[in-house]
């Protein structure tokens, strides 16, 4: 584990786990971020975060630079991470779509009120 | 024996740092309208960490889509929905506490698993500077119309692109349709009865 010191990040290039790491505190953040935040749009952009973690790995995964070219994903990574950007941007859109209708409808941006489907 | 800096890596810990930074304050904030502003942070330095791994043409779409479009969208969101008392929600103190320590054992758990494979661990500077620079706008474009050449043995992705344009298209309209202002039959807005 001597190699996460950061002298030795420094003088040496980064490899796949680094950018994992990166990759894990966005998704973590992400994550706590749609559990804790009462309005949805702060829900929506831990989806965002978590998307974006997702997408790091994916481009880390293909990236020649990071670990030997023969193991690599290649291109695979990076279609992956566009396929997740456009369904990301498409996603955006209807949530965005659902929340302003449930603000026109019940006055309030808050889920903890969406509560008309419970049982 | 004193190594020089090697300056990728410094770049890496410098965008890492922000994106990592900018995300924690995402969630730490209680106010949308400053999250909003965080996220593109997190999100445009996330694109450099693209550009670090070599890939050009996606950092620039994350750029131009995500930070340009998606967060338009979401920005336009708070606005719209940015009475007062919805600027800023608090969440309790219990249900933080509990979201804190529940993020960071699934933190560990990940760091530990990507630190565990030792290929994973980074080439050193002289392997890297043997992988000849090339960009990936071309070859990214003909894995889009289902011709790989960087490994002729893997398939292309025609359909998927087909379908995932097909469907953002549907799910454009959707959402326009289902956003779009309404009126009453009365001539008063939906919104104005506040």
């Amino acid at each position: 584990m001597t190699q996460l010191t950061l002298a030795s990040i420094l003088t040496q290039p980064v490899g796949v786990s680094h950018y994992l790491i990166v990759g894990a505190v966005l998704f973590v953040c992400g994550a706590l971020c749609m559990a804790t935040k009462r309005n949805a749009l702060g829900v929506l952009m831990g989806i965002e975060l978590v998307l974006n973690g997702a997408n790091l790995n994916f481009i880390a995964f293909g990236s020649p630079y990071l670990r030997k070219a023969s193991e690599t994903m290649g291109l695979d990574g990076q279609l992956m991470s566009l396929f997740v950007i456009v369904l990301a941007a498409a996603e955006a859109a209807v949530a965005l779509a659902i929340a302003l209708n449930f603000y026109n409808s019940f006055n309030t941006i808050d889920v903890d009120r969406a509560d008309q489907l419970q049982g | 024996m004193e190594d020089p800096i090697y300056w990728p890596s410094f770049f890496f810990l410098l965008f890492s740092a922000i994106a990592c930074a900018f995300a924690v304050a995402v969630v730490v904030t209680p106010n949308v309208v400053r999250m909003a502003f965080y996220l593109v942070l997190s999100l445009a330095a996330t694109a450099g960490l693209f550009f670090l791994a070599g890939a050009d043409f996606v950092g620039a779409m994350q750029i131009m889509i995500y930070v340009g479009g998606t967060l338009v969208l979401l920005i336009f969101g708070v606005m719209l929905t940015s009475q007062d008392r919805f600027i800023s929600m608090k969440t309790s103190n219990f249900e933080l506490g509990m979201a804190t320590g529940v993020g960071v054992c699934l933190f560990i758990l990940l760091a530990v698993a990507a630190r565990s494979i030792p290929e994973w661990h980074g080439l050193t500077a002289q392997q890297v500077a043997e992988i000849p620079l090339e960009p990936t706008a071309a070859p990214l474009g003909m894995g889009l119309l289902g011709a790989r050449v960087d490994s002729p043995d893997r398939s292309g992705y025609l359909l998927i692109f087909e379908i995932i344009s097909v469907h953002l298209l549907v799910v454009l309209v959707g959402a326009a349709y289902l956003a779009r202002a309404r009126r009453s039959r009365s001539g008063f807005s939906l919104t104005s009865d506040g």
